[in-house]
């Protein structure tokens, strides 16, 4: 099959990620990590078409879905609150239409999960899971309640601070991202090796702002998170196009 | 504060043991919808360090379709719907309670290589050889994992591949799913130590 050979076009790949942003997946304080972070170093992957692009979903998003408190039977036990926020790129620009999911615990601080059975109350109306799409500014909304924290294994007298967990798949393969919400000013904070195995200077991106403006007088607490994902790298210069 | 230093990327976090709660869809294996013709199953266990496997993981894929093709606007080729009705590209599994996923797919197609810097001449058929790219996620793990499972059908093809090419040769195995069946493909993931699997930094 030999072409004459003609410009190939090109990719803009996505920036590398700046040193100290993201967590080594070797860190003893966290356990778990003992027995899946892998030891070997990573093999280079440029990025390419596969890499480029990604899931453009839009589903499967059912009305509600932005809202956790909606239980079954009535509405989810705790303080209601709004969390809210834009999702852009390194370079500033607004990344419209793109899933956001999350999963928290409850106002107790227990997850509606088999697995979770320390003895915190269950709350029938509380599954812990939403998703929504980014409007067309970028800007994503969830009506919920503040979760509670709660107590793990991993040391003595381990708590994790309130939290809730965020997925978003960005617009590319690059782009994926999973990461955690935290509340302000938590006392939690300082004894959490999950959130500490990020590094100073990025683990506070992690912690969200109360918005007063934002709050819904006479029905919600509001709290802003604004998520930045990977952007492209800049090109040196323009190319011709063939 | 997230938005005094736009441009200052949000780090990454575990998904936790509970990521049942959010992220699985009753359809995410579904890379195809039931009954597609040429349709395979690719799927493996989720092992650690320790060689047990791992009951709370979730595995996603994301490829190409048959013609290698993307529907997607960055694709210089242009976006296109794909070859294959009902084709999403993507699939989401998590791990069972033997740490075992699955997702339903058909093959992807070989690729040219669009290099990403920006002046790149000739070797226009230069390919990439049929690849599905996969990240895993797990408690323990506080970034995800890349990797890229290839099909060994395609040992040529293979041989040709940038990345694989760049791949210390004792290792390129963990990258190269199993013919079980005609139409069963099995790609199992080491997280840590013997036969670890290559993992890719992206
Ligand atoms: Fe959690």
């Amino acid at each position: 099959m030999a072409q004459p050979a003609e410009r190939t076009p090109t990719l803009p790949p996505y920036a590398p990620v700046p040193e100290g942003t993201h967590a080594p997946l070797d860190f003893p304080g966290y356990r778990s990590t003992g027995l899946r972070a892998p030891v070997r170093q990573p093999v280079i992957l440029p990025h390419r078409l596969t890499e480029v692009t990604g899931p453009l979903l839009t589903g499967p998003i059912r009305p509600g879905d932005d809202d956790l408190t909606l239980g079954e039977h009535g509405e989810a036990q705790g303080q209601r609150i709004i969390v809210f926020g834009r999702v852009a790129d390194s370079d500033g620009r607004p990344v419209p239409d793109t899933l956001v999911e999350i999963w928290q615990a409850n106002a107790a601080g227990r997850y509606a999960h088999r697995w979770d059975d320390w003895p915190a109350p269950l709350d029938p109306n509380f599954t812990g899971g939403g998703r929504v799409l980014t409007d067309a500014h970028g800007d994503y909304s969830f009506t919920t309640i503040k979760p509670g924290a709660y107590p793990w294994g991993n040391h003595h007298n381990a708590w994790r601070p309130a939290h809730i967990h965020f997925s978003l798949f960005g617009r590319a393969f690059t782009q994926r991202l999973v990461t955690q919400m935290y509340f302000p000013d938590d006392p939690l904070f300082a004894q959490d090796p999950i959130y500490n195995s990020v590094p100073e200077g990025a683990r506070e991106r992690m912690i969200s702002t109360f918005d007063l403006d934002a709050t819904r007088p006479e029905w919600a607490l509001a709290f802003r998170f604004d998520i930045v994902l990977r952007g492209r790298e800049q090109t040196p210069f323009e190319e011709p196009h063939a | 504060m997230s938005t005094d230093r736009p441009g200052q990327l949000t780090p990454s976090q575990t998904v936790g043991p509970y990521l049942a709660l959010g992220l699985p869809w009753p359809d995410g294996p579904d890379v195809v919808p039931e009954g597609t013709p040429g349709a395979v199953t690719i799927g493996g266990t989720v092992y650690d360090g320790a060689g047990e496997p791992v009951v709370d993981a979730m595995i996603e894929t994301w490829q190409a379709d048959p013609d290698g093709r993307f529907d997607h606007p960055d694709d210089p080729r242009g976006a296109r719907t794909p070859a294959v009705e009902g084709f999403r590209g993507f699939g989401r599994a998590a791990t069972d309670d033997r740490g075992r996923w699955s997702v339903r797919t058909v093959l992807p197609g070989a690729l040219p290589v669009f290099d990403a810097l920006p002046v790149f001449d000739g070797a226009a058929d230069v390919r990439e050889a049929p690849h599905i790219d996969v990240s895993v996620f797990a408690r323990g793990l506080l970034d995800r994992l890349v990797t890229r499972i290839y099909l060994p059908g395609n040992a040529e093809a293979n041989a040709a591949d940038p990345l694989l090419s760049s791949v210390p040769a004792e290792r390129r195995g963990t990258l190269v799913a199993v013919a079980e069946a005609p139409d069963r493909y099995r790609f199992d993931i080491r997280l840590r130590g013997d036969g670890e699997t290559v993992f890719l930094q992206i």
